[in-house]
C-alpha cells in the first residue's frame, strides 16, 4: 500500500519530457518533489508560477513565493510569475499538458466530484472547475476509500460534480487505474496489494485483464 | 506625470462607506493589502461585499473584518482555514458566493478592460452554471459570466512610483493586477514607493492609469500560511 508520498512518486513517473503540469492542492503538490531524472518538465501552480521547484530549505522560505496550497516553495531556473487571469488563460487555453488533482469521488465514466459535501462546510472549488473544464489530460491522486472505508471509485458520483467525463487516470494508495468507456481498468497494483483488495475497495466497474503487475516507484 | 500619491492609509481609503463592494487582491495571505485591511477594520464600516479569492485566517487578512462582522457577503473561490468564517456562514450571518477561480480572475479583468461579460467553460454542467446563460462555440458549451462592479479595488504591490506604476513580486502578484482599474477607485499599497523615473518602464507590470491612489505601507507581517521546508542533505 502507498502513503501520500508514494502516490506522488508513482504519479511522477507519468510525467513526460516537455510537459507543463498543473498540480492541485494536497497530494498533487508532493509530485514536484519526485521529478524523474533526464526529462524536462515545468510545474504550473494556478496562483501564478510556472517552473515551481521543491520546498525551500529551512530558513530560506519566502512569504511571497507560495503554491496554490499556500505552501512555501522554490522556483527552478527559467521560472516565471504571472497574474491569476494569465494563469487561467494557460489552463483554459490548453497550454498546460497535464493536470493532477485530488478528488472525493470519481465515477467509472470519468466524472469528478471534489469540492462540495452537502450539509458540510463548503470551502470552495478553487481552480478545480476551470482545470477540469479545459484540461485534456487529467490524473486524479486520492485514497481508494474514504475515512469510513467506503469506495471513492463509483458507478456514479453521489456528490455535486466538479466536471464531467474528464478524468483519464487515477493513482490511489492501492492501484493505478485508467478510465475507459467500460469502467476502471486496473493497470498496476500498489506494493503488497492484491487484485482482490482492489476489487473489494472499488464500487464502480473494475476491469481486470491478464496479470496485473505490481508497481515500481523508482 | 500625473501624481497619485496620498500621504497615508487614512487618506488612501477616504470615501469608503458601509454597504460598498470592495475587491481585495491576494492569494491566501500572500500579497494582501495589509495596511488597507487594518484601516478598514479601524473604520468600523460594515455591510461590505468583498470580492477576494480567499477570506483570510481567523486573526489575519480578511479574517480581521469577519471577526468584527463588517462583511455581509464574500465572493470567493476558496474559503477554508477560517473558523469564524465557517461559523458566520453556517449561522446565515454571512452570504457566500463561491465561483471558479479562473472565472473570478476573468470577471475582474473584464471590468478592467471594458467587457460587460465573458464566456468560460468552467462550471458548465455543475450548480455554478444554474440560472446562467449558456452558449455553444465549436461544439463545446460555455457559461456567460458578468464583469464585476465594485466601488474600490484594494491591491498590494512590491514597488510603485508616484505615478501609480506598479511592480509585483513572486506569487504575491496573483489577483492584484487583475483588480487594478476594475473598480471605480483603485488604491495600491506598496512596500517601496519610489520617485518617478526610478522604475524602468520596461519592467512595469501595471501602468499608473489603472491606479488612482498609491502609498507606501508599513510594518508588513507577510505571514506564511503553510511553512513547508525540506531538510538539508535530501536533494
Amino acid at each position: 500500500m502507498l502513503d501520500k508520498n508514494g502516490i506522488a512518486r508513482r504519479i511522477a513517473k507519468e510525467l513526460k519530457d516537455k510537459y507543463y503540469v498543473n498540480l492541485g492542492i494536497g497530494i498533487p503538490t508532493l509530485v514536484a518533489n519526485y521529478i524523474p531524472q533526464g526529462i524536462e518538465v515545468e510545474f504550473q501552480s494556478e496562483n501564478g508560477v510556472l517552473g515551481m521547484g521543491p520546498f525551500p530549505y529551512e530558513g530560506e522560505e519566502d512569504a511571497d513565493i507560495i503554491n496554490a496550497g499556500k505552501q512555501t516553495i522554490t522556483t527552478m531556473p527559467g521560472a516565471s510569475f504571472f497574474d491569476s487571469a494569465t494563469s487561467f488563460g494557460m489552463i483554459r487555453g490548453q497550454h498546460v499538458d497535464l493536470t493532477i488533482l485530488g478528488a472525493m469521488e470519481v465515477s467509472e465514466n470519468g466524472d469528478i466530484a471534489n469540492w462540495k459535501i452537502p450539509g458540510k462546510m463548503v470551502k470552495g472549488m478553487g481552480g478545480a472547475m476551470d482545470l477540469v473544464a479545459s484540461a485534456e489530460n487529467i490524473i486524479v491522486a486520492m485514497m481508494h476509500t474514504n475515512k469510513a472505508g467506503k469506495s471513492k471509485l463509483l458507478k456514479k458520483c453521489s456528490l455535486p460534480l466538479t466536471g464531467v467525463n474528464c478524468v483519464k487516470k487515477i493513482v490511489t494508495n492501492l492501484a493505478l487505474l485508467e478510465v475507459t468507456e467500460k469502467g476502471f481498468k486496473l493497470l498496476e497494483r500498489a506494493p503488497g496489494v492484491s487484485v482482490e483488495d482492489i476489487r473489494n475497495a472499488t464500487e464502480g466497474n473494475l476491469i481486470v485483464e491478464g496479470n496485473i503487475p505490481e508497481m515500481t516507484l523508482d | 506625470m500625473i501624481r497619485k500619491t496620498v500621504a497615508d492609509v487614512t487618506e488612501a481609503v477616504a470615501g469608503i462607506k458601509s454597504d460598498m463592494t470592495f475587491m481585495l487582491g491576494g492569494f491566501g495571505l500572500c500579497g494582501i493589502p495589509e495596511n488597507i485591511i487594518a484601516a478598514l477594520v479601524k473604520s468600523n464600516i460594515n455591510g461590505l461585499t468583498c470580492i477576494s479569492n480567499n477570506a483570510g485566517v481567523d486573526d489575519f487578512g480578511l479574517g480581521l473584518l469577519l471577526q468584527k462582522k463588517q462583511i455581509k457577503k464574500m465572493i470567493s473561490s476558496y474559503v477554508g482555514e477560517n473558523d469564524e468564517f465557517e461559523r458566520q456562514m453556517l449561522s446565515g450571518e454571512l452570504d457566500v458566493e463561491l465561483i471558479p477561480q479562473g472565472t473570478l480572475a476573468e470577471r475582474c479583468r473584464a471590468a478592467q478592460g471594458g467587457f460587460p461579460a465573458i464566456y468560460t467553460p468552467a462550471g458548465y454542467g455543475t450548480e455554478v452554471a444554474e440560472g446562467k446563460e449558456t452558449r455553444e462555440f465549436d461544439g463545446k458549451m460555455y457559461v456567460l459570466e458578468h464583469a464585476f462592479k465594485a466601488d474600490f479595488a484594494f491591491v498590494k504591490a512590491w514597488k510603485g512610483d508616484e505615478a501609480g506604476n506598479l511592480i509585483f513580486k513572486g506569487t504575491a502578484r496573483n489577483f492584484n493586477p487583475c483588480m487594478c482599474g476594475a473598480a471605480k477607485i483603485t488604491v495600491a499599497e506598496v512596500e517601496e514607493l519610489v520617485p518617478v523615473g526610478t522604475l524602468d518602464p520596461n519592467q512595469v507590470h501595471i501602468p499608473g492609469i489603472f491606479v488612482q491612489r498609491i502609498f507606501q505601507g508599513t510594518d508588513y507581517e507577510k505571514r506564511i500560511e503553510q511553512r513547508t521546508v525540506r531538510s538539508r542533505g535530501v536533494s
